[in-house]
């Protein structure tokens, strides 16, 4: 074992990982971030964090991941390279192991004008997948990124994001692949919504053994409306949501579309525990954490193994 | 201001606005002997700094006139002229200047009528909006 | 090129408000090929401050030059005979040409144009920016493509989650630069450089401690 990561822990148990996330609040009510994280706790193995998600400001990953700690949970805080420069992301890295925190998810960041500080300037000092080799070799071999020793290095088990369906299609394995080099040890990936070409990404994955190397945990995101649906599919950058989907929705009554999106999302786990190379799920239930628990048992997902 | 007889300048393209001009003349259409004509081989040739000028020195109204869209005589000189033109107002505006000034007209040659129609408009319109400002600064310092 | 872009006028107008002779100072290099700051450029703007102080009643007086290369202290120096006559200088040049000229003369100077950045004409009209300068040239890893200045996030190993339909997540204005590097990779046959790991830039080429500097010892 690498790290002393409950993630680590249940991939290498065999067990088929679950973790899902909480958006800290903008404002300093911690009684947010513990009943977010309340409501999915018996149904993870880690908590995702976010870190100004959309390029929005929030309470720091770290200080939410602190909170989510304190109640007995395993935290994975999120780092944008938007925001810090290798310095800060260093020190933050070594301030959040302190805390306690041992998982983490290094990111690219959305720019920041999808936010609400469209005027500030992007650091990009790094990028995602320097960041993973700057704290995967903090780790392993207990240097800094400007090569100088740690006294007592942080053990950090590190993930990152991968998108399979962003363009162009045919680099997407190789990105991953590019992350498997700089060291990554697990992926969360996007929404899936388009499952013949996740299936046909995940070909690519296992036929280069990327698999072996990495742990693939697709990501799930339940449809609350048609609505969501469609501004998914026209809104969001990056995101593959195929005509069927909607249809599916657009079939049910209003009323019905949240049950119909919850059932849609447990078939999808379903199919896709069979899809060779998928080593667990990220739950993303947007502003609908309550639902999270009922997602993971219809999956047959529930209890979480004790590791 | 009643007495007030602006002066106009127009650039006119010799393969159209001017020889609708010509035309009118010799059809007797009578237009505005205020609208002074300056011929040019085509309205891609009027520059900012032609229109620019003409105000500066005191013209009331300046205004170019091309061929009709799509019909330039060298393919896209007129709609050069209307960027050009657009770019003048921008700068009249950002002065707080009356942008109505300087204006774009397109017409074909066989268009006599048309000319002195958009001549006798654009007079008019001159005369509302009264002298150029620029006028009594250069009367005053010619007086002194 | 050095690209720029002419200042808003009424801010023009403020900074010159206390003068009354101005020597108009252009520059027959970049500005002018960027028509920000060339000769007709310097016409039209010593034109709309004509106008300006016209409809105040007032008049202004204004000398237009046009430098060969106001970048260049040698060139600069031809304002010699002009500097005493003026109250102010308004340059029409990019960041560079105003200091030269502000570091050679004791007179007010003041910028008309905002620089933009290193570019190249994409077609008539439109500049875009290619190069930020980073001193560190990874054109020949790229396909000739740089990830530095046409990335939005500047990533070193791209592209990130955000491409749709192989446009950048900032707008569908803006080409993924790794999508660019990706298809010119594939073009030329080399697209194994890809999986190749772009390591974290040393930025210190790129600025940020000072004004960078060359010195060319043969020349000094």
């Amino acid at each position: 074992m690498k790290t002393e990561s409950r993630l680590e822990k249940v991939f290498a148990a065999g067990h088929i990982a679950v973790t899902s996330e909480v958006g800290p609040p903008r404002g300093c009510d911690v009684d947010i971030v513990e009943k977010k994280a309340n409501m999915i706790k018996d149904h993870v193995d880690g908590i995702n964090i976010t870190d100004n998600q959309t390029a929005m400001v929030r309470m720091s990953s770290i200080a939410g991941a602190v909170i989510v700690k304190n109640m007995g949970l395993d935290p994975i805080i999120q780092m944008v390279a938007r925001d810090r420069n290798r310095l800060a992301m260093q020190a933050d890295i070594i301030g959040a192991y302190s805390l306690g925190i041992n998982t983490m998810l290094c990111l690219s960041g959305d720019h920041p004008k999808f936010g609400d500080h469209p005027t500030a300037k992007a650091v990009y000092d790094v990028d995602s997948v320097n960041m993973i080799k700057m704290v995967t070799d903090m780790r392993d071999t207990g240097k800094f990124q400007g090569g100088a020793d740690i006294k007592m290095p942080p053990k950090m088990f590190v993930g990152a994001a991968a998108n399979p369906f962003a363009d162009p299609f045919e680099l997407r394995v190789a990105r991953l692949a590019k992350k498997a080099k700089a060291g990554v040890d697990f992926i969360q990936t996007q929404c899936i919504f388009n499952m013949d070409k996740f299936e046909t990404w995940m070909k690519g994955v296992c036929d280069r053994g990327l698999d072996k190397e990495v742990k693939i945990l697709a990501g799930i995101t339940p449809m609350k409306s048609v609505g969501m649906a469609r501004y998914m599919k026209n809104k969001v950058p990056g995101m593959d949501v195929p005509d069927e989907v909607i249809k599916r929705l657009e079939g049910v009554s209003k009323e019905q579309q949240p049950e119909e999106g919850i059932k849609m999302a447990i078939e999808q786990m379903e199919r896709m525990k069979e899809i060779p190379g998928v080593a667990g799920f990220h739950i993303m239930a947007i502003e609908w954490e309550e639902r999270v628990a009922e997602i993971v048992e219809g999956a047959g997902l529930y209890p979480r193994p004790q590791v | 201001m009643e007495n007030f007889e602006p002066e106009i300048v127009a650039f006119c393209c010799h393969y159209c606005a001017y020889t609708a001009a010509d035309m009118a003349g010799s059809k007797r259409i009578s237009y505005p002997s205020n609208v002074k004509i300056i011929r040019v081989p085509c309205t891609g040739k009027v520059d900012a700094i032609h229109l620019m000028k003409a105000l500066e020195k005191g013209a009331d109204g300046v205004y170019v006139a091309g061929c009709l869209e799509g019909d330039c005589h060298f393919k896209n000189g007129n709609l050069r002229a209307k960027a050009r033109v657009a770019r003048v107002q921008k700068f009249l505006e950002d002065l707080g200047w009356e942008t109505e000034r300087v204006e774009m007209l397109n017409m074909s040659a066989g268009m006599g009528e048309h000319f002195a129609k958009t001549a006798r408009e654009f007079t008019e319109k001159i005369k509302t909006l009264g002298p150029n400002p620029v006028k009594e600064v250069k009367t005053a310092s010619k007086a002194v | 090129m050095i690209t720029a872009e002419q200042k808003p006028i009424q801010e023009i107008i403020g900074y010159i408000a206390p003068y009354g002779k101005i020597l108009l100072v252009g520059c027959n290099e970049c500005v002018t090929v960027c028509a920000a700051g060339g000769r007709k450029e310097v016409g039209l703007l010593a034109s709309a401050l004509h106008l300006n102080s016209l409809k105040q009643g007032k008049t202004i007086d204004i000398k237009e030059i046009t430098l060969e290369r106001q970048c260049d202290p040698e060139y600069v120096e031809e304002l010699i005979s002009y500097i005493n006559d003026v109250d102010a200088v308004v340059s029409m040049a990019c960041g560079c040409g105003v200091q030269t000229i502000a570091g050679r003369y004791n007179t007010p100077v003041f910028p008309a144009v905002n620089t933009k950045f290193m570019g190249a004409s994409k077609s008539q009209g439109i500049w875009e920016e290619r190069c930020q300068g980073c001193g560190d040239c990874m054109l020949g890893i790229t396909g000739g493509i740089c990830p530095v200045a046409r990335c939005s996030k500047s990533l070193l190993n791209g592209p990130c989650g955000g491409t749709s339909a192989g446009q950048c997540e900032i707008g569908p204005d803006t080409d993924c630069a790794w999508r660019l590097i990706w298809e010119r990779l594939v073009e030329l046959g080399i697209q194994d450089r890809y999986e190749e790991l772009n390591e974290a830039k040393d930025w210190r080429p790129a600025g940020g401690a000072g004004p960078r500097r060359i010195i060319r010892e043969d020349l000094a």
